[in-house]
């Protein structure tokens, strides 16, 4: 269990003050001038020595992110910094939870972010359904900006300006581009990479996109050093993280913990175990919905890291575990799932458009058991017809649960269509009334 | 240049090129639904993916840089597949995806036969289907009077929306809904408003946008191709003659890219149902106030009592906006032998002079040169109405950036902004002797408006002095350009049909009293006063035949092989497609015939003969698809007559094309246009009760 001293994430629960006071209680705007007196490399030197790793779902080591960003405007475009805090990954709520209860994290996370890669202004994209979460985080910047900590002439000697813009609620906005489209005011459509955002993003600007995650910790990690925040978790996984139990546990939770705790560990310390008890786990999905899920066999020694869950064919994602009890309709579940990717492609390009409701009607069927055995690896080919072959990731976040779910309960596939073949009144029989 | 290996063949491209373009040089084909060449890259039907060694996925070749391809580890080229299983492997599922949701209605849809799905499906598509689902069915469009829709073929490539908002500068196109439920409409679901509408059917790849006129009228297979020259309007754009037996059945454009790029205007494509009504198709003769059907023989003795009786003075010719030089030529030719000067072809009453020279009738910069503009002064023009294809040009050169555009004239939405300077004369004046502009390539666009006018001359060379002032004429650049609105007008103007010595204008022979005999050759845009005995040899029942006292039925243009000169002076050759109805004859074989009847016999007794001796006298337009450059030194000296000439009124500049639908008698005869013209009419009148 995470020792209280290395917490990052001090009010995570929100039983303190969130406002400046409290936050500076915490340690937050504490020493922020000396950190960027560091200098440019050296506040990216030092993010690349911490081994953090985008907490947005691909684990991109972030400093090497900030260090792509131009040293210098040679044709006059300036830079910009934009946190993506378009949280929608189904059974993702840490981002919410930082806007909601310790905002000035993330605040000057991004003025040191912003200050490392040289962008005077920063957007922070937050996802429509957060109208509590804007409020706050508006109500902290507005803090900021009365006790000069941002604006042209602030404190810091950097002048840097932050921006809360209020997106309308698409899933497909948290992907970086097709964030930066709906920042211009644009269709929330991804665009075609290269060009990537640190080249050409925001208005045609070197931009780079951030989670929340990665830029509330920045501070932290700068002020206590990059050693410390490595020491913490396991080789090329380090740092603590914000895990976000949901299902069938006992008390579901946000909770920071180091990387790579087991997931028995997780479960059993901060979530009161898994309902009914250990043996009637069914399955796993480690790291929100776009990850193929983990059946209960393989879940007893597992690392919640990026590269043991990755060498599972799944992922750590945004590390929202939803815990499956023997009580769970995977199938439906998992067809649950398809149908969000459906209804959340944007329609831009084949594969996708097409796929995700293809896939989605053939898993309901499925669910039922109105379907044919051959079907379940057609099904599968599909997927991998839509995996990789898309502008965005969308298209692999829709054929991975699928796959996940085809690779670990075929099985039960086969036995819900032999059940239904068998059954000569799959409909429910009229019965008059009586 | 950049070395890449494409299916084990080196190729060396320019770094700009994206990675399609480098495989179609390395003669890999990449099929592609949603790339256009004229359009913005979208990328979005992943069709064309190829296999890039280094990345883990296929890329779309349509929108990867070659640039953007990183060397092997030791600095070897990158090596791109396209005919891996990988690839086909990808390109097999995209092509699956397609067709899940696409109809099987291949047998009634008007796109049969040149479809791109249909050919791509024979490549890469299966002869069955794995999809149980039910197919998703959109609602049918309502997009105007010349595209049909049948939207659940749309695959949403998205090249319609592209070619609206880029192309015709009307982001009226656009996607409504998301992922599957994806759907292309237009705002409210308007008519488009645009004059270039058509293309959208040529670029759909499917059948989900069709031509409405040419709904379920012939199969692409049945139709025999003819490439010809349009003479809609002064641009001259290539085009494509569909026929079916003696019968046009629709035009389309051909590709060049110094006139026209591959766009035509919706005029140019849809006006084919005027060439099938109110056709002339036999010879008339006014007797006792009314016309009767009469023998070609009837109607030359006709002619010839009157012509007989005329002293040669009283008789005159009129050229129209339709006609091709040669029978312009042979018409001169008749009149000159019947002593007449009094030829004209400025119906409009322009003020455009040969005797100037060529340089100061032409757009000397040329259509093409459009693009290395970085100014463009328009004056008494509205080339969106006069000119689409080259307003296209317009904006494709404005898109780009560093254009300053200035209008002299009709406020007027050009689908590009420009500054607004004045309405006439005045405005004009202020740079008769302006600094020179810091602009390296200024065109000057003379639009007709300020032309067809009593003062035209006076303004003309006003006009020339203030280019030359402003510098748009320098060595290697003449940015004079006149932009015409008559597909014969440069002809008629290279070949001198214009009034002799002494002989009177065209609006001087429509006045009373001043001829007895006059020739109409297509001429519909003028009222000739009552007295004149009018000769009209023309296709429609239109205003010149009306007023006829005998009707000589001729041949439209895509029923005779003629000489078309465009607007920058390109010497043009149409060419016949069908044949004329009835008994109506070519224009110059009735003009031989009848000059026969007359007793000047024309000297030539076919077209080629016809030619040898128009060539003769006019070298320069037997160099078909080029130009005769004019001489700056003309535009000088007309500059120096500025001020000269009478001092121009105050009258603001008007343009002469008030219904861009309706501009001639084929297209006044169209159902299709009059649709179209009503159309627009209550689209502005709305906007005006909106406001």
């Amino acid at each position: 269990m995470l020792d209280d001293k290395d917490r990052i994430f001090k009010n995570l629960y929100g039983i303190h003050d969130w406002g400046l006071k409290g936050a500076r209680a915490r340690g937050s705007w504490d020493g922020t001038k000396e950190i960027l007196e560091r200098g440019r490399d050296g506040i990216i030197n030092e993010m690349k020595a911490s081994g953090l790793r985008g907490r947005g779902g691909a684990g991109f080591p972030t400093g090497l992110k900030w260090s792509f960003m131009p040293k210098e405007s040679k044709d006059g475009r300036p830079s910009y910094l934009v946190v993506n805090a378009d949280e929608s990954e189904p059974g993702t709520c840490k981002d919410r939870e930082i806007m909601r209860n310790d905002p000035h994290l993330l605040i000057e996370g991004c003025l040191i972010a912003g200050f490392a890669m040289g962008a005077h202004a920063g957007y922070i994209y937050i996802r429509g359904e957060f109208i509590r979460e804007r409020e706050r985080l508006q109500a902290a910047i507005d803090q900021c900006y009365e006790a000069n900590l941002l604006g042209k002439n602030n404190i810091h000697g950097y002048p840097f300006d932050l921006y809360v813009h209020h997106g309308a609620g698409a899933y497909i906005c948290g992907e970086e581009t097709a964030l930066l489209e709906s920042l211009e005011g644009k269709k929330g459509m991804p665009r075609l990479k290269p060009p990537f955002p640190a080249n050409v993003g925001l208005y045609g600007c070197p931009t780079t996109v951030n989670t929340v995650e990665s830029i509330a910790v920045a501070p932290d990690i700068l002020r206590r050093g990059a050693g410390w925040f490595a020491s913490i978790g396991r080789p090329n996984n380090v740092g603590t993280k914000l895990f976000c139990v949901s299902g069938h546990v006992e008390r579901p939770c946000n909770v920071e913990e180091a990387m790579g705790i087991t997931f028995r560990d997780l479960v059993e310390t901060h979530c009161g175990g898994i309902r009914g008890g250990w043996d009637n786990l069914l399955a796993v999905i480690p790291g929100g919905s776009s990850v193929p899920l983990l059946p209960a066999d393989l879940c007893n020694d597992l690392f919640m890291d990026f590269d043991t869950l990755r060498n599972l064919k799944t992922g750590l994602g945004t590390a929202a575990v939803i815990v499956m009890d023997q009580s769970t309709d995977i199938v439906r579940a998992i067809a649950r799932i398809s149908y969000f990717y459906k209804h959340e492609s944007c329609g831009q390009c084949t594969p996708c458009r097409e796929g995700t409701g293809w896939m989605w009607r053939v898993l309901s069927r499925m669910a039922e058991g109105r379907a044919q055995k051959r079907e379940i690896g057609m099904l599968l080919e599909v997927t991998t017809q839509v995996e990789g072959h898309t502008i965005c990731a969308l298209g692999d976040a829709a054929a991975w649960p699928i796959q996940g779910l085809i690779r670990h309960f075929r099985p039960e596939i086969e036995r819900r269509i032999d059940a239904y073949a068998s059954n000569p009144h799959s409909d429910p029989v009229p019965v008059a009334a009586e | 240049m950049i070395k890449l290996i494409i299916d084990g063949v080196e190729v060396e491209v320019p770094p700009e090129y994206t990675l399609l373009q480098a495989c179609e040089q390395a003669g890999a084909e990449i099929p592609r639904f949603c790339f256009h060449e004229r359009l913005s890259i979208a990328g979005n039907c992943r069709m064309c993916l190829v296999e890039l060694k280094g990345s883990p996925k296929p890329v779309a070749s349509c929108a990867w840089g070659v640039r953007d391809c990183r060397p092997g580890p030791n600095g070897e080229a990158p090596v791109v597949n396209t005919k891996t299983p990988m690839v086909r492997k990808a390109r097999e599922g995209v092509m699956e995806f397609l067709l899940i949701n696409h109809p099987l209605d291949c047998p009634i849809c008007d796109q049969g036969g040149e479809c791109d799905l249909q050919d791509q499906a024979m490549a890469y598509g299966v002869d069955s289907t794995r999809f149980q689902e039910n197919k998703r069915a959109v609602e049918d469009k309502y997009l105007g009077a010349l595209v049909k829709t049948s939207m659940n073929r749309c695959i949403q490539c998205t090249r319609c929306v592209r070619f609206a908002t880029e192309v015709a500068g009307v982001a009226e196109l656009g996607a409504t809904g998301r992922g599957e439920d994806m759907e292309i409409t237009s705002y409210l679901e308007q008519a488009l408003s645009s004059e270039l509408q058509g293309n959208v059917v040529d670029l759909c790849p499917v059948g989900a946008l069709t031509s409405k006129p040419y709904a379920f009228a012939a199969r692409p297979w049945e139709l025999n191709k003819t490439e010809s020259i349009d003479v809609m309007d002064a641009v001259g754009s290539a085009i494509r003659v569909d026929t079916r037996g003696r019968e046009v059945m629709r035009i389309l454009p051909r590709i060049n890219e110094a006139v026209n790029e591959e766009w035509i205007s919706d005029k140019t494509r849809h006006v084919v149902d005027g060439l099938r009504t109110q056709r002339l198709d036999e010879p008339y003769v006014r007797e006792n106030g009314r016309l009767r059907p009469a023998s070609w023989s009837e109607a030359f003795a006709a002619i010839a009592a009157k012509v007989k009786g005329t002293s040669p003075g009283r008789i005159g010719a009129i050229a129209g906006d339709l006609a091709a030089v040669e029978e312009m030529f042979a018409l001169k030719e008749l009149l000159a032998r019947l002593g007449s000067k009094n030829i004209d072809a400025r119906q409009d009453g322009a003020m455009l002079d040969p005797a100037n020279g060529r340089a100061s009738y032409i757009f000397n910069p040329t259509i093409a040169g459009i693009e290395e503009a970085d100014g463009l002064m328009i004056i008494g023009a509205n080339p969106r109405k006069e000119a689409p294809v080259l307003n296209a040009r317009i904006r494709k050169r404005w898109r780009t950036g560093n254009l300053k555009i200035g209008l002299i004239g009709e406020k007027a939405d050009l689908t590009y902004d420009y500054a607004y300077l004045g309405a006439g004369p005045e405005t004009l004046a202020t740079f008769a002797d302006h600094a020179p502009a810091k602009l390296e390539r200024q065109i000057w666009l003379i639009g007709q408006g300020m032309l067809a006018r009593p003062d035209g001359a006076a303004l003309l060379a006003l006009a020339a002095k203030a280019a030359f002032s402003v510098g748009a004429i320098q060595d290697g650049w003449n940015g004079f350009g006149v932009l015409h609105t008559a597909a014969s007008r440069v002809g008629a103007l290279d070949i001198g049909f214009v009034p002799g010595a002494g002989g009177l204008t065209a609006a001087e022979m429509a006045s009373a009293g001043k001829l007895d005999v006059v020739f109409l050759l297509g001429a519909d845009e003028i009222d000739i006063a009552p007295g004149a005995f009018s000769v009209y040899i023309g296709t429609h029942g239109d205003r010149g035949a009306h007023r006829a006292d005998v009707i000589l039925p001729g041949a439209a243009y895509p029923e005779k092989s003629g000489i078309y000169v465009n607007t920058e002076g390109r010497v043009q050759m149409a060419a016949r497609a069908a044949f004329p109805p009835g008994d109506a004859r070519e224009d110059w074989a009735i003009l031989r015939a009848l000059s026969d009847v007359l007793g000047h016999k024309l000297p030539y007794d076919s077209l080629g003969m016809l030619r040898q001796v128009l060539f003769q006298a006019y070298p320069h337009l037997m160099r078909v698809d080029q130009i005769e450059a004019g001489n700056p030194a003309d535009i000088e000296r007309l500059a120096g007559r500025a001020g000269s000439s009478g001092a121009p009124t105050k009258a603001p500049f008007l343009s002469p094309v008030e219904d861009f639908y309706l501009t001639n008698p084929i297209a006044r005869a169209s159902a299709v246009m009059a649709e179209c013209s009503a159309l627009a009419e209550r689209a502005a009148a709305s906007a005006t009760a909106a406001e």
